[in-house]
């Protein structure tokens, strides 16, 4: 009976949403007001009860009702009920339905929090955002519906991916949605503004804490996977460059851009139609990762079982959606030519760049991802090794960390280039001095890693990325900190949010360039009692014990690590065999640190005298890494809580009055 | 030309030049970085690439993973159902590496055409099988 509720209430909930996408933009071109009014009230009925249909599904795994097809795939009575509540979007309905309960929740807030705007401007916005709605419930209801029931109701479950039973998985998926989904409100008010013919400063000024927002999201939620990654997948590596990590970085560089751009166009009101075109581009890039994910039609790690109808919907809603908002924009194009002039030597100019440098490295992203596809309909199977999207990235990060304190420095419109070098090149060399410290300390200078340029000129490429990546850290840190020396005073949140980002940015290439170029990974076949130097780090193996836990059996290792003598960690890695299904999987047994992890994952067993294949990494700094984003994500939304936005709130609300009076 | 002009014309030329580069290096890695997936049919053929690294994929033939007892040294057949070409690796293989379960391996076959895997990747699902070996299994059973 409940999943006939769950099924009745969204499509209540669909409902809503077409009238969403209907009323309100009825009301605006017949200049109806009562039409109008309707947007906010559809809105959050439309949330209302999609929430409802979304409880009811988390409701009906938790009381484990097999007889729902959805239910039965992905739990059985044995799993903790934790597991159960996050199997609800453990798999593609669920998790669909995750995305469109997420989807009306930002419309909701959207609705709420739009009391600056004039009615035409939310009836439009709202609007938009209920076609999407609309997309994403019919895609719920008619190709994922997760209600179906199976007859005759089975007596127990299948089990849900050993690989999902973990915390990282709980909440990484609705964090990533928020980002994904956050993108489609910049779209919506850049569709909106399209609509009505206006796209003036106010309208940016407006869109920009929710691209913050969102963009703050969709960084969280990344930094989540590759930090899920890293620790569940017991491969030791934080980003594999797998098309779907791929399909969640594309719209987070095209949102990096959008945001970089956003400034030029509030405070210039330059760049109009560049700003339009990256906030379709963001959130068209979040409806085709869907589609890459979901379509099967890609190799990766992740992908959820595949099937090609629901990839053709998903599809079809992408080109709906970027093919109605392109149409749109070239109907405008015309309204959104920029007349304010600027100097090549300006704050508009860097920020261009910085645009630019995102898009490219976006479309190469898109390109590499892409390129199987492509290469196969030629009849080609290939595949675009991982090397590739490491040294693309590379060269095309290294000018955004050059060009970054310039673009923080620069004045808007015009600036002296003299001005802004004699501020920075005291920083450039103390930025060098650190790196050579760096270098000297950490021995990078020793780091041989040879690639072939044009197959016949060796370069040890591993030694000048390093030092490249420690200079690029510094450089951007030390201005960061420089910045406000010079523009001291009261700096408003948007300035400090940027800032905060800033230096995660920095924090963030530091992380990386230690990982990545002084890590340490050795896999070895160990028996009881023997110890492994790593580093440093003497590493005992004590032998392997065999329990049984809450829905698994466990092969648990025991280590014990010293360094110096002195007792660094006791470290316990499993491997474990879930009990429903049969599947093993690796749990590494990780001793985070400030400046290093030790990451130990087991193997199996190689002999009867207690032999394990053992793999022993060290990490250094890898924690940084991800503070760095962590620190990016804080940025976001302080910048999103700047009053500045909502002062205009304020402006208009006394017009309101003004004419009430009036009237 | 006015200074200013000269300037920018400079400013243009040097994003030229960084732009080329940066393409240069960038199609450089492309290319070096396409792997070529072939089956153990192909490969019998005598097409695959000789020199560097490729993908091989099939299934894992049933009964023919040999592993040591005194080292992480592991070999196997891989097999579309039409023949097999011998796999030697070491290292920790993953977790649903076993008889008669889809896998790729990246690396390079040697003289003695045994392929020796930098890489085994076996995905995280016992229902899974990589889409080209799916393709690859249809293919032969259309043509018996």
């Amino acid at each position: 009976m409940l999943a006939e509720i769950g099924q009745f209430t969204l499509v209540i909930g669909m409902l809503f949403s077409l009238l969403l996408a209907v009323l309100p933009l009825y009301g605006y071109f017949t200049k109806n007001d009562n039409f109008m009014h309707t947007a906010r009230p559809l809105a959050y009925m439309q949330f209302l009860f999609i929430l409802v249909s979304f409880v009811i599904l988390v409701t009906l795994f938790v009381i484990q009702d097999f007889s729902v097809q959805y239910v039965w795939q992905n739990s059985n009575s044995i799993l903790p009920i934790r597991y159960r509540i996050s199997a609800t979007w453990g798999a593609h309905e669920g998790s669909m339905l995750l995305w469109l309960l997420i989807q009306t929740l930002w419309t909701g807030f959207v609705a709420f929090y739009s009391k600056s705007l004039s009615r035409g401007q939310i009836a439009r916005i709202l609007a938009v955002l209920g076609i999407i709605s609309l997309g994403f419930a019919a895609f719920v209801y008619f190709m994922s519906n997760p209600f179906i029931r199976t007859i005759p109701a089975p007596i127990d479950g299948n089990d849900l991916n050993p690989l999902l039973q973990d915390i990282g998985l709980i909440i990484h998926p609705p964090i990533l949605y928020m980002g994904y989904v956050g993108l489609s409100v910049p779209f919506a008010i850049a569709i909106a503004a399209l609509i009505g013919g206006k796209i003036d400063e106010t309208w940016i000024r407006w869109s920009r804490p929710w691209t913050n927002a969102a963009w703050g999201f969709l960084t969280f939620g990344i930094v989540l996977g590759s930090w899920w990654a890293y620790y569940e997948l017991g491969w030791g590596g934080w980003w594999f460059w797998d098309p779907v990590e791929n399909a969640s970085f594309l719209p987070w560089l095209a949102a990096t851009a959008l945001i970089h751009v956003q400034a030029v166009s509030e405070k210039r009101n330059a760049f109009r139609g560049w700003t339009v075109l990256l906030a379709i581009l963001g959130f068209s890039l979040s409806v085709l990762g869907t589609f890459l994910v979901r379509s099967g039609i890609l190799t990766s790690v992740h992908a959820f079982a595949s099937d090609p109808s629901r990839g053709k919907f998903v599809l079809s809603l992408l080109a709906i959606y970027a093919g109605g908002a392109l149409f749109l924009y070239a109907l405008r194009v015309n309204k959104l030519k920029s007349k304010i002039g600027f100097e090549l030597s300006s704050k508009e100019t860097l920020l261009l760049t910085n645009s630019i440098i995102f898009f490219s490295a976006c479309f190469l992203v898109l390109w590499g991802t892409l390129f199987p596809i492509i290469a196969e309909s030629m009849n080609y199977k290939i595949s675009i090794g991982a090397p590739y999207f490491g040294s693309m990235f590379f060269l095309i990060m290294i000018p955004m960390a050059v060009f970054l304190p310039f673009g923080m420095m620069y004045k808007w419109r015009k600036d002296e280039m003299k001005r802004v070098v004699t501020l920075l090149l005291p920083l450039l060399l103390l930025s060098a001095v650190l790196t050579v410290i760096t270098a000297w300390y950490f021995e990078l200078y020793k780091i041989r890693s040879i690639s072939y340029i044009f197959n016949s000129f060796p370069v040890n490429t591993g030694r000048i990325k390093a030092i490249t990546g420690i200079f690029g850290s510094y450089w951007v840190l030390t201005s960061v900190l420089y910045y406000f020396k010079v523009y001291k005073g009261n700096l408003t949140r948007a300035v400090w949010g940027m800032q905060i980002s800033h230096f995660g940015v920095a924090i963030f290439i530091f992380g990386v360039t230690m990982t990545e170029y002084t890590d340490f990974e050795i896999d070895s076949l160990m028996h009881p009692n023997e110890t492994k130097i790593v580093k440093g780090y003497s590493v005992e193996f004590k032998g392997v014990e065999k329990k049984q836990i809450e829905n698994y059996q466990a092969n648990i290792g025991h280590f014990v690590v010293k360094k110096n003598d002195e007792f660094v960690a006791v470290m316990e890695p499993q491997k474990r065999v879930y009990v429903r299904s049969g599947n093993p999987m690796t749990e590494a047994a990780i001793d985070p640190g400030f400046t290093r992890d030790l990451y130990i994952s087991l193997g199996e067993q190689i002999n009867t005298q207690g032999g394990w294949a053992v793999r022993i990494y060290i990490k250094p700094y890898i924690r940084w890494m991800w503070g760095g984003g962590i620190l990016m994500m804080l940025g976001g939304f302080w910048a999103a809580t700047d009053r500045r936005y909502f002062r205009m709130a304020k402006k208009r609300k006394q017009e309101n009055i003004d004419t009430y009076l009036a009237s | 030309m006015t200074p200013t002009r000269k300037k920018r014309l400079m400013a243009v030329i040097l994003i030229l030049i960084g732009v080329g580069i940066a393409s240069a290096l960038i199609l450089t890695a492309f290319k070096e970085n396409i792997l070529f997936y072939k089956s153990p049919t192909e490969i019998l053929d005598g097409d695959f690439p000789k020199a560097r690294n490729f993908r091989v994929g099939g299934m894992v033939k049933k009964g023919s993973i040999n592993k040591s007892t005194t080292s992480l040294d592991v070999n196997f057949l891989v097999t579309d159902y039409a023949n097999d070409i011998e796999i030697q690796y070491t290292g920790l293989l993953p977790d649903l590496f076993r008889d008669d379960q889809g896998m790729i391996a990246i690396g390079k076959l040697d003289k003695d055409g045994v392929f020796q895997a930098e890489e085994i990747l076996a995905k995280h699902d016992e229902k899974y099988m990589p889409p080209e070996v799916a393709d690859m299994l249809e293919n032969k059973k259309d043509e018996q």
